[in-house]
């Protein structure tokens, strides 16, 4: 009788199943579409149409502006915050991060219209500010997303290096810029991708916070809606391509930095 | 037991899963899956309190199930020599269920908007209805009851073989007279642009709505003097009016899209949904509507103390129709699915269907039988009962016609403190053998252009005039969608230079430094430094 065994290439077939039935066929879909007119002819009009008008270039900086001003904000509040929480000796810091983490929890549009209750009890009429509201709003949604990472990556790092550079007369502050930062730079980096990729397509939150200007996200649905799958396509293509390159961008500087970084 | 005969149990197990819905499908040949789509909220789904029963002289109605499950029993009580049961799914909007449709969903029954009816239509997708449909017999819900003025309409338009219209209205806008600046302000659509309203007015995020409200504003003043013009007979005028308010040339488009973007930096937002919550929370003075959204936010409003009202601005409205379609595709020549499908509609044609409906979604009707007269008299009818509170607060009483809808003499007497009329006569006299009116004074006539939910939910004579329906845009549909795009999207051109060039600097600024730290070794020091690592 022979025994029913897997190798590990065997053991691979549901993910790769997985990912060629949700991620590679959508993916030749979408370059299908992006690369035909309504007829299914073969056309790249879509592609020259994007960069040549102002509109949805204009869209592109909106939200690049928006996703980076988010990261940055998420960055400048999740930091302290993840150093202080893996620093302390707090016995119960496991129950602060939860604090944290919580909000996670609670169902995205039921937060978004809570704070849209705040905004409007802070500012009056929130249709004034659009930018700026959805930035706290993004910060709000994706704040957990930072401080996550960087909190492992802080907490991970070994104390005896920092103890080592306070023994060779550094102070406190040279210990954090020469040894810490850059040996958190790995978090940072995944915190940055996980806030700054979404934070550019997440329209959810300009809808719900009276934001009636177009980031990418909405750009492609409203394409959608009107029937039009070849310009929507093409522009979730490009948003994947840019994603490709921040992407790979980042792992790179990951990679030259967590090793050489240290001794900036 | 070992692996081979686990494999062995586990495959017999899937087979016998596999046979029993097959063999239970042979089995009841003569079963029909009817698959109805429909607007989110649009249809009765029951489940009412018992103080909701709404107690006409002809009978009680009450949601107990919802309509579709009273279809499902009904229908399969009856001897149709074949059962039904219905798939009942939603769509947001018509362009969702247009995509669904396209991407191979199927559906037998959908109810579409006047111009996603036009767009199917011009694609050959729908099936007519069969002659017994249209012919006068007793089940013939649909044919019977629905108002020759509805009717009219969709005969006129080449509907009527293919659609049956379920709920009818206007757009307007529903506005907290105590925040109003000036009480003309909202009989305009101008009020999208006003400065005096800035950031407090909230519009549909909807291109066809928004294009309408845009085109009201743009030809304001061509409108007002076809409203205005005696010399013309009403259907030159209507015909006008639908051809300023359908105009899809490349001049109107653009002229339309520097509107749009002057409402966008006007109003508070374009919303989806937020609208009702944020007129009830009182976050925004007036907000764009379709008449029956407006009568369900006026009921909530008066649950929470807050008295909003219905204003169809004087320049036109746009008359729009859901109607119910079959879909080639779906019904797949079927004889048995068209049935179905054909009782459906007579189904919730009924008037009790359509009372439900109308109380539980908040919209119109199409079908104008005696009950849903009644029913229209018991919301908003003024009491005449001494016994009630209210009978003491009412001053004066006017009537409300509605008999271009419901055939002739249909009025109902409503407080005249619930609608602001224009130019109204005083008609006492000729209502004297009224006993129970006794002591007012009533009034009829006049013109309407703003009122409560009486107003929203049946428009007067007048309104309906100056009504114009939206045709599908066609061959221009992409060329308006680009505008909404171009509305919608920041334009590159727009962005303030000076935010630009002192972004700019800082970013040089800030990668200068780094850059500087980074190897200032190199270049502010002679000796190099030892090799790292």
């Amino acid at each position: 009788m022979t025994k029913l065994r897997f190798n590990r290439k065997q053991l691979c077939i549901p993910y790769a199943l997985f990912l060629a039935l949700f991620v590679i066929i959508p993916l030749l879909v979408i370059i299908y579409y992006a690369f035909t007119d309504g007829t299914g002819a073969f056309t790249i009009k879509n592609l020259t149409g994007f960069f040549t008008n102002t509109n949805t270039l204009g869209t592109l900086v909106y939200s690049i502006a928006i996703a980076v001003v988010t990261t940055l904000v998420c960055l400048i509040i999740a930091y302290p915050v993840a150093y202080i929480l893996a620093k302390s000796k707090f016995k119960r810091k496991y129950v602060l991060l939860m604090l944290f983490i919580l909000p996670m929890w609670i169902n995205f549009t039921l937060r978004i219209t809570a704070l849209k209750e705040i905004l409007t009890a802070i500012e009056g009429n929130i249709s004034a500010y659009p930018f700026l509201n959805t930035v706290i709003g993004m910060t709000y949604d994706f704040l957990p997303f930072m401080i996550l990472p960087l909190y492992t990556s802080l907490s991970k790092l070994d104390n005896s290096l920092a103890e080592a550079a306070a023994d060779l007369g550094a102070n406190g502050f040279t210990v954090f810029i020469r040894v810490t930062l850059p040996l958190s730079v790995p978090g940072i980096i995944s915190g940055v991708t996980m806030v700054l990729l979404p934070s550019m397509t997440n329209y959810v939150v300009l809808d719900m916070l009276y934001n009636s200007t177009y980031i990418m996200g909405s750009l492609i649905g409203s394409y959608f809606s009107a029937y039009d799958w070849n310009n929507g396509s093409m522009i979730s293509l490009i948003l994947l391509i840019i994603i490709f390159i921040v992407t790979l961008a980042t792992n790179r500087f990951s990679d030259d930095d967590s090793s050489r970084r240290t001794l900036l | 037991m070992n692996k081979k005969g686990i494999l062995a149990a586990t495959v017999a197990a899937a087979c016998a899963l596999c046979i029993i819905p097959l063999s239970a499908c042979s089995d009841k040949t003569d079963s029909v899956v009817l698959r109805v789509a429909n607007w989110e909220e649009y249809i009765d789904l029951g489940g009412w309190d018992e103080d909701e029963v709404i107690d006409l002289e002809s009978g009680e109605i009450f949601g107990e199930n919802s309509l579709v499950s009273d279809f499902t029993d009904w229908f399969n009580s009856q001897d149709y020599g074949f059962t039904v049961s219905v798939e009942y799914s939603t769509y947001g909007t018509n362009e969702d269920l247009y995509n669904q449709l396209n991407l191979g969903d199927v559906y037998d029954l959908v109810c579409p908007s006047d111009y996603m009816i036009m767009k199917l239509l011009s694609e050959n997708a729908l099936e007519p209805f069969s002659d017994d449909f249209k012919s006068n017999s007793e089940e013939n819900y649909y044919t019977n009851g629905v108002s020759d003025y509805i009717s009219g309409i969709f005969e006129e338009n080449k509907w009527s073989n293919y659609a049956a219209c379920y709920m009818w209205g206007t757009t307007g806008l529903v506005y907290n007279p105590d925040k109003l600046e000036n009480e003309e302000d909202i009989a305009t659509w101008g009020i999208l642009t006003n400065t005096d309203y800035e950031k407090s007015v909230t519009v549909k995020d909807n291109v066809r709505d928004a294009y309408f409200a845009a085109l009201c504003i743009l030809y304001a003043d061509e409108l007002n003097a076809i409203n205005a013009d005696d010399t013309m007979t009403d259907d030159e005028k209507a015909a006008k009016r639908s051809s300023l308010l359908n105009a899809t040339d490349d001049e109107t488009i653009a002229a339309a899209e520097d509107i749009l973007k002057d409402i966008k930096e006007n109003v508070y937002s374009f919303e989806t949904d937020s609208g009702k919550s944020d007129m009830v929370t009182g976050k925004v003075t007036a907000n764009f509507q379709w008449s029956g959204d407006a009568v369900y936010i006026m009921d909530e409003a008066d649950e929470d103390d807050t008295e909003l009202w219905f204003s169809v601005p004087e320049e036109s409205t746009n008359l729009w129709f859901d109607g119910w379609v079959m879909l080639k595709d779906g019904i797949d020549g079927s004889k048995n699915k068209k049935t179905a499908a054909e009782a459906f509609i007579n189904y919730i044609s009924r008037p009790e269907s359509a009372v439900r409906n109308m109380y539980y979604i908040g919209y119109t009707s199409s079908i104008a039988d005696e009950t849903v007269f009644e029913y229209f008299d018991w919301c908003y009818g003024v009491e005449t009962d001494s016994e009630s509170q209210d009978y003491y607060e009412l001053e004066n009483i006017y009537v409300y016609d509605v008999s271009y809808f419901f055939g002739e003499d249909s009025f109902i007497f409503v407080d005249m403190d619930t609608l602001s009329v224009d130019g109204a006569e005083d008609v006492t006299k000729s209502f004297a053998s009224y006993e129970e009116l006794k002591g007012y004074t009533i009034y009829s006539g006049g013109t309407i252009s703003s009122g409560r939910q009486v107003f929203a939910q049946y428009p007067t004579a007048e309104v309906k005039e100056r009504s114009v329906i939206m045709l599908d845009f066609g061959e221009d549909l992409s060329a308006i969608n680009q505008m909404w795009i171009n509305v919608r999207c920041l334009d590159i051109i727009d962005i303030n230079v000076t935010l630009v060039v002192v972004i700019a600097i800082v970013i040089v600024a800030l990668a200068t430094a780094i850059v500087l730290y980074r190897f200032r070794f190199k270049i502010f020091y002679k000796r190099k430094r030892a090799k790292e690592n």
